[in-house]
């Protein structure tokens, strides 16, 4: 009787080494990390969160550069992160000598925020800057740390 | 801008303690991160953006993101009368160098920042077959880049386009709150450098984040709300015309 | 590569995700299902008449079915790491599952049910064959050359058993395909509970369609007279599934233009423009109308052999076209529109890139070149000499 399902039996057989093969493969090759949180690599969230970082953050900034911080207490731009104009500085508080940052062009970086734009909120500080300055540097009158011109009457806000 | 400042003075003593680990060389999260006491969001206050584009340029500086991808962005709307079901949007190279100024006054116009919304019931999360993008215990939405295969199913199911696969991994990838900043107590680096405090971080487990007064006394919206994404991103006087 | 685009689309979805090499796999995924419902309407319906086509159906499947991952794997970010799906399936992912779905329906059934019915031409070859055919015949005999009358027997019912269990398996492998992409919530284009069944039907449609040339054609190659029975039964199934296939598309649109919801206006001024050539000319005109009025013709009118042979050819390529084109239809045209339904992007298919034209061509004429291996190893003919050899004429020269 047997031998009639004789090979219907060598390939139970075989399906049955593929599938015993598929178990160890798994345990040899499955992360072991893998199902600590959730259906994922719990190991994954340990490398995200060790990434380095680029971005300083204004308080250690203001670690060392005191004077600024006080200056920039008296203006409007103290709201204003020390990198969001100078650019991610992690590696220059890490070691001052090794990265210098560079000095800004402000014709672009202070129109990004303060060219008229529509868009923008009605009451915050903008100008179309041909009719403005005309096209020159910023800082040719502003302090980007205090911007407010002081020996002037102090400007209307909003467009010009 | 004082909710920001009261915000980031909070952080100062942790951000103290993880800056020594920074410095040290062994940036792990911080021993004193328990993934259980955090449940990340962000608030996104749309009347106070400017669109300068200053929190595009600091993602892609802080995560290396490549050029022509975005893992936030920042849509300019122009509503002209009733019609807000039909606005007209632009995002000039995702508003990485602000916005040109536009021809275009009256109607209604405002900037509205994007970003993954780190959803509570992510559609990602359900569609990736291997299990490489995942909600942490401490809800954010991760990419696995050593997993994940690339086959882009993920890319398919976001409803709001925020990600992409980098082409120089070959993975997906999206924003990821900045996983690294904010488990050392810092703040992402797009609300690092918002100038106005558009975008500020938000941790709905801790009781004294400024988010739960915010979100008491304001009207708030989630994008494509229908989708039932459980988003995390509020958006403060969100228009009806944001799609 | 600057990338038209018209009107607003989020910065992220202006490159197309998925290429012509996902169009290819349900397309093929469709013919393997489609051949072996065809198949098994002899087997399980006892339809007698397309008896001729059993084996070549079965052939066809499996021909198409070795091809299809690999549309997906030249897609991949990282195809060294695909053996992830089947190491830790993500169990609400409907792509994971469906590695599971493509594994049942090739080893339990497609394989199985080769293997039992060929069983005794493999150990009638592996005693008669030499060298390294002698040795592959061999080992798929897995070492029995036991061909007594009962365990035929067994053999049959087992084969009609695992055809029985291999009908709603194949509707699984191609609807799951189709759930896929029904169940993106996030594309209105593609998230509908009819999807499944549309590609189910569809598939039927481009296998059946695509069981009937190749019989034709090998026929003719081997220099044999086409038996009429059986090609008009293939083609009356192949025009009751159309009429089904069409009626359930039609059912969609109509639909979506009368509930006209939020995406609705996106889409249909995406479906005026951008794909009004495939969807509208392609898809619908020449690869379904055109397709069921010519078939209904023969059902209708009493024509001769060669007219009927004639439309026959004329419909069954005209119908692969056109789900070809569905199928474009279907996973470009969801990724040309914005979820922000405010604009439009472009596909810009390379040609001899790793997803381009030339790649898509090479994986469509790759199943044909197996097939005619698998042909040569398994005959599917009664005759000893089933094909001519390569270079030679044909024996008889066939009207």
């Amino acid at each position: 009787m047997f031998k009639d399902i004789e090979h219907l039996i060598r390939l139970a057989l075989v399906i049955a080494i593929a599938v015993v093969a598929f178990i160890v493969l798994r345990v040899a090759v499955v992360p072991t990390s893998f199902g600590q949180y959730g259906h994922y690599r719990g190991a994954a969230v340990g490398e995200a969160a060790a990434r380095p970082i680029a971005f300083a953050g204004h308080q250690v900034c203001e670690g060392c550069h005191t004077d600024v911080a006080e200056k920039k207490k008296q203006g409007k731009h103290v709201v204003v992160s020390c990198e969001a104009c100078h650019g991610a500085l992690a590696r220059h508080a890490d070691d001052p000598t090794s990265v210098t940052p560079v000095k800004l062009d402000t014709a672009t970086l202070c129109g990004r925020c303060h060219e008229a734009n529509s868009a923008k909120p009605k009451l915050f500080p903008q100008v179309v800057t041909a009719d403005h300055s005309g096209g020159i540097a910023c800082d040719t009158c502003h302090q980007p740390h205090k911007p407010r011109i002081e020996d002037e009457k102090p400007a209307a806000e909003g467009k010009k | 801008m004082d909710i920001t400042r009261r915000h980031l003075l909070a952080l100062l003593p942790a951000a103290a303690v993880a800056w020594k680990y920074i410095l040290a060389g062994t940036p792990e999260a911080s021993p004193n991160y328990k993934l259980s006491e955090h449940w990340w969001g962000m608030l996104i206050d749309i009347p106070k953006c400017i669109g300068c584009g200053s929190c595009v340029r600091a993602c892609a500086e802080e995560n290396d993101v490549p050029d022509g991808y975005f893992r936030t962005w920042i849509e300019r709307y122009h509503v002209a009368d009733w019609r807000i079901e039909r606005p007209e949007v632009e995002s000039p190279n995702g508003g990485k160098q602000g916005f040109p100024p536009n021809e275009i006054s009256g109607g209604k116009n405002f900037f509205v920042p994007k970003l993954c919304n780190h959803c509570t019931d992510s559609p990602c999360t359900q569609v990736c077959p291997v299990g490489a993008t995942f909600v942490t215990p401490d809800g954010v939405v991760l990419v696995d880049k050593s997993y994940c295969l690339g086959c882009r199913y993920c890319v398919q199911a976001c409803p709001y386009g925020c990600r992409f696969v980098n082409p120089k991994t070959n993975t997906a990838e999206k924003c990821s709150l900045c996983y690294h900043r904010i488990t050392k107590g810092l703040t992402t680096a797009c609300c690092e450098v918002c100038p106005t405090g558009a975008r500020q971080l938000a941790d709905l487990k801790n009781p004294k984040d400024p988010i739960h007064e915010f979100l008491k006394t304001h009207t708030v919206q989630v994008l494509k709300p229908h989708m039932a994404t459980g988003a995390k991103v509020f958006y403060n006087g969100m228009d009806g015309s944001v799609r | 590569m600057q990338i038209p685009v018209e009107g607003f689309m989020y910065p992220n979805e202006v490159e197309l995700q998925w290429s012509v090499l996902i169009v290819l796999y349900p397309f093929i995924t469709g013919l393997v299902a489609g051949a072996f419902i065809l198949a098994s309407l002899e087997r399980v319906f006892r339809v007698q008449a397309v008896k001729p086509t059993y084996r070549l159906a079965l052939l066809t499947a499996l021909s198409f079915l070795l091809v299809a991952p690999l549309p997906l794997q030249l897609h991949l970010g990282h195809p060294e790491r695909s053996l992830e799906m089947y190491l830790t399936p993500h169990r609400s992912s409907a792509m994971a599952m469906f590695g599971f779905v493509y594994l049942w329906y090739l080893m339990a059934v497609l394989l199985l049910e080769i293997w039992l019915d060929y069983r005794p031409d493999i150990v009638l070859r592996s005693q008669t064959s030499t060298g390294l055919l002698r040795l592959l015949y061999r080992a798929l005999t897995l070492g029995s050359s036991n061909l007594s009358e009962r365990s035929l027997r067994i053999d049959d019912k087992l084969g009609y058993f695992i055809t029985l269990v291999g009908i709603p398996s194949a509707f699984l492998l191609h609807g799951y395909v189709g759930f896929i992409f029904g169940s993106v919530k996030a594309n209105p284009w593609w998230s509908s509970p009819l999807m499944p069944i549309v590609f189910i039907f569809s598939a039927m449609v481009s296998g059946i369609a695509a069981v009937m040339l190749l019989y034709m054609v090998s026929t003719r190659l081997r220099g044999r007279e086409i038996d009429m029975r059986c090609l008009d039964k293939i083609a009356q199934y192949l025009l009751y599934t159309f009429v089904i296939d069409f009626s359930l598309e039609m059912l969609d649109l109509l639909q979506r233009i009368y509930e006209a919801d939020e995406s609705f206006r996106s889409l249909d001024f995406m479906v005026h423009t951008r794909l009004w050539t495939s969807q509208v000319i392609v898809q619908i005109l020449l690869g379904t109308v055109l397709p069921i009025a010519l078939i209904g013709l023969t059902q209708i009118l009493k024509l001769a052999n060669t007219s009927r042979k004639a439309i026959y050819a004329l419909a069954g390529s005209l119908t692969v076209i056109g789900i070809f084109a569905m199928r474009w239809n279907v996973v470009i045209g969801g990724q040309l529109f914005s979820k922000s339904f405010l604009g439009y992007t472009t596909y810009k298919m390379g040609f001899a890139t790793r997803e381009g034209l030339l790649t898509a061509i090479v994986l469509m004429i790759l199943p044909f070149i197996i097939l005619w291996f698998l042909v040569k190893f398994l005959p599917p003919w009664p005759d000893a000499d089933s094909l001519p050899a390569a270079g030679a004429t044909p024996a008889h020269g066939t009207s």
